[in-house]
């Protein structure tokens, strides 16, 4: 489907840009420039603002990115709780930094801000779904449910 | 110990939040069929009687909110429920909404029928957005069952601001902008979402109404402190034994949810700090802990009550260590609009760095508290004012943590200016 034709299908919603936005970076990965160029004539808002809306939020990006987004929590508990080590297992585990794609286009990885799942620390999230209080030892075998299915659901 | 007061969450585990029948059978929306056989000022009195205030942080009363929206002389008018729950370690609304979704749902019709509302909006944060399906589904049944027949929501979600948990920016996200904060006044309850009076309350204000309404303002009144009545959810992380959410009363003391509910420190190591109300809350030494957490009393005591959240750090934490890092969030979610809070948060960060390497000159810590003061008083909205307390408080609970690392030869040199 054309980046137009998504955006369309949100024109009678008002403010719908954003949602319009998810099911674009849900199917696309990120926002490209014909879907911001797309969106800023559907919602009658200039490019610029269009581009403005599609920055200001960490779940959008306006660049390329992996089929899998890994984010790990980095906020006050998870810190505490060692979110860097979990960074350091993802990021061996992966063989790559914070803020890179792996070269087969599979994941990236990045950080976060709290997702709300501080019931166990430290938490990372796959595609959104949390999880919680792993030891870094368990996050190979979360990563392979990812790349046997696709999904990660059935893994788990 | 103390046992927890279940309100909010009564019907958690009882019910099968996918069907509307088990939460009707737990007395489910009894609570909105009283309130539609009322006229809506009697509905706003009750709410005001029964003392409810806001349990986003901000502690306003919410029938006295509902009142300002109600005489708005407007046929349009929006009820938001505040589903943008980012403050880290707070996770209590998500809680609400994944197990008792139509207790959300009835507590927005209450305030809809009160305000003279048609249309309410749920603005769920994009982090959540596995809830969307409850919520939709919830909402969809209510409506079948004729629970909605003159006010309809939908949920809308955020994409990933803190910022958004502001109630004018995330009336901006609502209208599908940046989620900047707006110039107030006007305040929303007379110009909020697309300029019409609107009603933006908290997750867990609005699941308390329900009761409210169902069992009387008296009632409600009579729970908890006199001055916050009724219930609080709060959420315990950090160096506990128990970590997990507990509804309990107003009147509950930290001592209570720490070593009570939370069952104390592991390792049986000493209590440093307890961070109260989410990552923009105050640090509170161990020789406060008898202070009840309610609004007033912790407001009284210089603390926040916030969120509910309780972050618990043993005495093997690095305060210097975390306070930095709190610091870096709020130079990360800061929106930038007002310059206060986005050349501050950056500079709290660098001097809180400078210091904790060592470098860092009596000035500095001067500096930073100036600054931080600075940014309470000038901020623009919430956010910029709430980001300098944790480093504040923490300077003034824990004065050595900072001093410790400044060498003594540079606090001669004075100020620069």
């Amino acid at each position: 489907m054309e980046s137009s034709d998504i955006v369309a299908r949100y024109s009678s919603m008002p403010g719908g840009i954003i949602e319009a936005y998810h099911d674009l970076v849900d199917r696309e990965g990120f926002l490209s420039q014909e879907a911001i160029i797309a969106a800023a004539r559907c919602f009658g808002v200039s490019v610029a603002e269009a581009y403005g809306v599609a920055t200001f939020y960490s779940m959008f990006s306006v660049k390329p990115k992996g089929k899998h987004i890994v984010r790990v929590c980095r906020s006050a508990p998870c810190h505490t709780a060692g979110s860097a080590t979990m960074v350091d297992a993802l990021q061996e585990q992966l063989g790559i930094k914070i803020g890179e794609t792996t070269p087969d286009q599979r994941f990236t990885l990045e950080l976060t801000e709290c997702v709300g799942q501080c019931q166990a620390t430290p938490v990372f999230t796959i595609d959104g779904e949390p999880y919680p209080g792993l030891a870094p030892n368990a996050v190979g075998a979360v990563l392979e449910s990812y790349l046997q299915d696709g999904t990660g659901k059935e893994g788990r | 110990m103390a046992k927890e007061t279940r309100i909010i969450l009564k019907n958690l585990g009882k019910i099968d939040p996918m069907k509307i029948e088990d939460a009707v059978a737990q007395g489910g929306y009894q609570g909105l069929l009283r309130a539609r056989g009322m006229a809506a000022a009697d509905l706003i009195q009750e709410v005001k009687d029964s003392g409810l205030r806001g349990r986003g942080g901000a502690g306003f009363n919410c029938g006295q909110k509902w009142a300002f929206a109600a005489a708005a002389p407007r046929n349009e008018k929006y009820v938001v429920c505040n589903a943008d729950e980012g403050e880290p370690s707070t996770y209590k609304d998500r809680i609400i909404m994944e197990n008792d979704p139509h207790r959300l749902i009835e507590g927005m019709a209450i305030c809809a029928h009160a305000i003279g509302s048609r249309q309410g909006y749920i603005y769920l944060r994009g982090e959540y957005s596995f809830l969307s399906g409850v919520l939709t589904h919830a909402i969809d049944q209510a409506r079948e069952a004729g629970y909605l027949a003159d006010f309809d929501i939908t949920v809308r979600r955020g994409a990933g601001a803190y910022i958004c948990g502001e109630e004018t920016a995330l009336i901006e996200s609502l209208e599908g902008k940046r989620g900047e904060p707006r110039y107030k006044p006007p305040y929303p309850p007379t110009q909020g979402l697309w300029q019409l009076p609107t009603i933006v309350n908290n997750v867990e204000t609005l699941a308390n109404l329900p009761s409210i309404v169902d069992r009387g303002a008296a009632w409600f009144a009579s729970l908890g402190a006199p001055s916050y009545p009724g219930t609080k959810i709060f959420t315990l992380t950090g160096d506990i034994n128990n970590p997990g959410f507990y509804e309990v009363p107003t009147n509950t003391s930290i001592q209570d949810i720490v070593y009570g509910f939370g069952g104390g420190i592991p390792g049986d190591l000493a209590l440093q700090a307890v961070q109260i109300g989410g990552t923009s809350g105050a640090f509170v030494p161990p020789e406060m802990l008898d202070t009840p957490l309610d609004f007033d009393s912790m407001q009284y005591a210089g603390l926040t009550l916030g969120s509910g959240a309780v972050f618990v750090l043993d005495e093997t934490r690095d305060i210097l260590e975390v306070v930095t890092r709190i610091e870096a969030f709020f130079e990360h979610e800061s929106c930038g609009k007002c310059t206060p809070c986005r050349e501050g948060t950056p500079r709290l960060v660098g001097l809180l760095e400078k210091i904790a390497q060592g470098q860092g000159s009596r000035f500095d810590l001067d500096l930073a508290q100036k600054l931080g003061r600075n940014m309470t008083i000038t901020s623009l909205c919430g956010l910029g004012m709430a980001a300098p307390v944790p480093m504040l408080t923490a300077m003034q609970h824990f004065p050595a943590v900072f001093t410790d690392q400044v060498s003594i030869k540079t606090s001669e040199e004075g100020s620069p200016w």
